[in-house]
């Protein structure tokens, strides 16, 4: 029992331990539930189970490693989702870059000035009900009669620009809280310091904001990555994970494992993408006393 | 100091990283989106946005090959092709000044005119329709009456008005609408009756699909389609749209649209007369679709342009123009909005300037009507390889 437990608690053999669960799961699914999924009334609540709806997990593995297609000199699909993974990634750390600035910046300003808190606030979240499919002609638009020096505006910038709307946002939030944490007694302490506004954040704000922040950049960049993914899809820029997506639909029912290539690339994407905060947290673990969710 | 050094000294490392990094990306995809620019060098060469209405692919091969084959650079054009995803709508990029022309649906596009989009069809590349409503021979549907009571599947976003403009005719209104996937697994599960495709594209999917029953791939044998041409439904479909005002204000501009019609006309001959070589360039742009299906794609869209019988590819057919806009008027959606409520504007189409580009090609002997087109024969293979 013991042993079981100690090799449970190895994080790599429990990760791999899920993944494999999962798939037992879906195998086991697709062996014994009916070929036309289960329905309730009118609505399907499991999923067919034919080779073109779920093919095995053994088939999907196998496609990644078969050329992308039947073209001579095609390259493997693994590599073409790692190169489109690539792509994404990069535009998702630009959007998560900004998203994250924005954020912070943002985050100080209503901690400083209450007024401003209580107007930019409800707008913030306000800002998160804008459907993406109004959003993404509309920057598309903006960017068009945009010049940053002698640069014309980068397709690629509407999306990151995207990215970073949804990556901001608990950026902002968790960040103002962070701010706000310290209790009353510590700022009288630093006022009665002398301290002024800046060596008060400095000093005690930004500290005590970490265990607030690191949740927080974790959500930004799921978010910047998801966002990116839906606005390649939503502008078209080609090249990407997203794109890639929506190019695979195409071989839903003549080739049923291949969409799924993309759709792994983007999960670890996301693994990635969390695993480098993770990293980030460690960096700042001096500040990590209490972790907050 | 301690805590202030220690505190930022991760973070500025992080934040140097992740500036290092997306640096890389600006590299990587401003090189990414460059192909489609014919040269880099550009002696003076007037830049031109053409934006499509969908992904890279062979429903587009007259553009691309125009492109590849530096038919806009004779023209002196540097041209920069636009694919299209989800949510971006050509005649607004084009109406809001995002691109010089832009590639769209009749229909859909007289609904942004009647919008306020001041934008004009300057040369009608499509002659036919190519939209279909697929159904499973077994389920008896072969004429729209047939719909009736059905599940009938369309991808909606304006692609529906020749379904409708079916229906309406034939009196059908007792059916179930459903938004339909960008893949064809609605039909083939079961879930649609009767399924859209255009025959350049979902067609060819089906019958890239290996049946269940028989172990091989589904053959047109399986289906029955429901084709509007012969209906008297069809709506004419791609269209070269140009911003109306700048044509008629802006003397530089109506030059460029001559030039840019005569090379992309020329790159539809090109398609025509080299299906196979026009599917490479293609795939070489970026599309990802298989080498049968690309090649099906060309070819499909061939036989929607050639024969040309409207007296030169490009050219408005006034009966098929005035067809379009009567069925615009009069069909009625499930809600029962109509496209437009009044007839377009004058300055909806022009054939001033595809007459022109015609006029200059014949002039070089080059044939603009594809009077003895034959269409190749394609074989799809699975997953359209």
């Amino acid at each position: 029992m013991n042993a079981v437990k100690a090799v449970l608690s190895n994080k790599v053999v429990a990760a791999v331990l899920a993944i494999i669960a999962v798939a037992a799961l879906w195998e086991t699914y697709k062996a014994l539930g009916p070929d036309q999924g289960v329905s309730l009334g009118e609505t399907r609540i499991l999923p067919r189970t034919t080779d073109i709806t779920m093919p095995h997990t053994w088939e999907m593995i196998q496609r990644v490693v078969e050329p992308v297609s039947g073209a001579t000199g095609a390259q493997p699909l693994w590599f073409a989702v790692f190169a489109a993974a690539v792509f994404t990634f990069s535009i998702a750390i630009a959007g998560w870059l900004i998203g994250v600035t924005v954020g912070v910046v943002l985050a100080v300003v209503m901690q400083r000035l209450a007024i401003i808190e209580r107007a930019v606030l409800p707008l913030v979240i306000i800002s998160q009900t804008v459907p993406l499919i109004a959003l993404a002609p509309l920057v598309r638009s903006w960017g068009s009669q945009i010049t940053i020096g002698t640069v014309p505006w980068q397709p690629w910038m509407s999306v990151a620009v995207i990215a970073s709307y949804l990556a901001f946002f608990p950026v902002a939030v968790g960040m103002l809280r962070g701010l706000q944490s310290p209790p009353t007694i510590q700022v009288e302490l630093l006022r009665a310091y002398g301290a002024g506004w800046w060596t008060t954040l400095m000093r005690l704000r930004l500290p005590a904001s970490v265990p607030h922040l690191i949740p927080a950049l974790r959500l930004a960049a799921a978010n910047a990555v998801v966002g990116t993914i839906v606005a390649e899809v939503a502008t078209g820029l080609p090249g990407g994970i997203g794109r890639m997506i929506l190019e695979y639909a195409n071989f839903a029912s003549s080739d049923p494992a291949k969409p799924w290539a993309p759709i792994f690339g983007s999960i670890i994407l996301g693994l990635i993408a969390a695993g480098v905060i993770t990293l980030l947290g460690l960096l700042l673990r001096t500040y990590r006393r209490v972790e907050t969710s | 100091m301690r805590t202030r050094s220690r505190f930022f000294a991760p973070l500025a490392l992080t934040l140097t990283a992740g500036l290092a990094l997306s640096a890389c990306s600006i590299g990587g995809t401003s090189e990414a989106t460059e192909p489609t620019t014919a040269s880099g060098e550009s002696a003076n060469l007037t830049p031109v946005k053409l934006q499509l209405q969908w992904l890279t692919q062979g429903q587009f091969a007259g553009y691309y090959a125009a492109l590849d084959q530096g038919f806009y650079e004779d023209e002196g054009l540097d041209v920069e092709i636009i694919p299209s995803g989800g949510d971006i709508v050509p005649q607004d990029a084009l109406a809001q000044g995002e691109v010089d022309y832009a590639i769209a649906w009749v229909p859909k596009v007289l609904g942004s005119i009647e919008q306020g989009a001041n934008i004009t069809n300057v040369a009608q590349i499509f002659e036919r329709s190519a939209t279909l409503q697929v159904a499973f021979a077994d389920s008896g549907i072969t004429t729209p009456a047939d719909l009736e009571g059905k599940t009938v599947g369309s991808w909606g976003y304006g692609n529906e008005w020749e379904l409708f403009a079916g229906l309406n005719k034939a009196g059908v209104t007792d059916f179930e609408l459903v938004t339909q996937a960008f893949d064809m697994l609605g039909l083939l599960n079961g879930d649609i009756d009767a399924a859209q495709a255009m025959t350049y594209n979902e067609y060819a999917q089906l019958l890239e699909t290996i049946n269940p029953d028989t172990g091989e791939l589904y053959t047109p044998e399986d289906f029955t389609i429901i084709d509007w041409n012969d209906e008297g439904t069809a709506m004419l479909q791609d269209a070269i749209w140009a911003d109306a005002e700048r044509l008629e204000t802006d003397a530089e501009y109506s030059e460029t649209t001559v030039k840019f019609l005569k090379a992309s006309l020329k790159g539809w001959i090109y398609a025509r007369d080299n299906a196979e070589q026009s599917a490479e360039i293609v795939t070489a742009a970026g599309s990802t679709l298989g080498t049968s299906h690309q090649l099906w794609m060309v070819n499909e869209v061939n036989n929607l342009i050639w024969p040309n019988t409207t007296g030169g590819i490009g050219m408005v057919d006034q009966a098929a123009w005035d067809a379009t806009v009567a069925m615009a008027l009069e069909t009625s959606n499930e809600t029962g909005a109509t496209i437009i409520s009044e007839a377009p504007p004058e300055s909806a189409y022009s054939t001033e300037y595809v007459e022109q580009a015609l006029a200059e090609l014949t002039e070089e002997g080059i044939d603009v009507t594809g009077d003895g087109f034959t269409p190749l024969s394609v074989t799809l293979n699975e997953g359209g390889n």
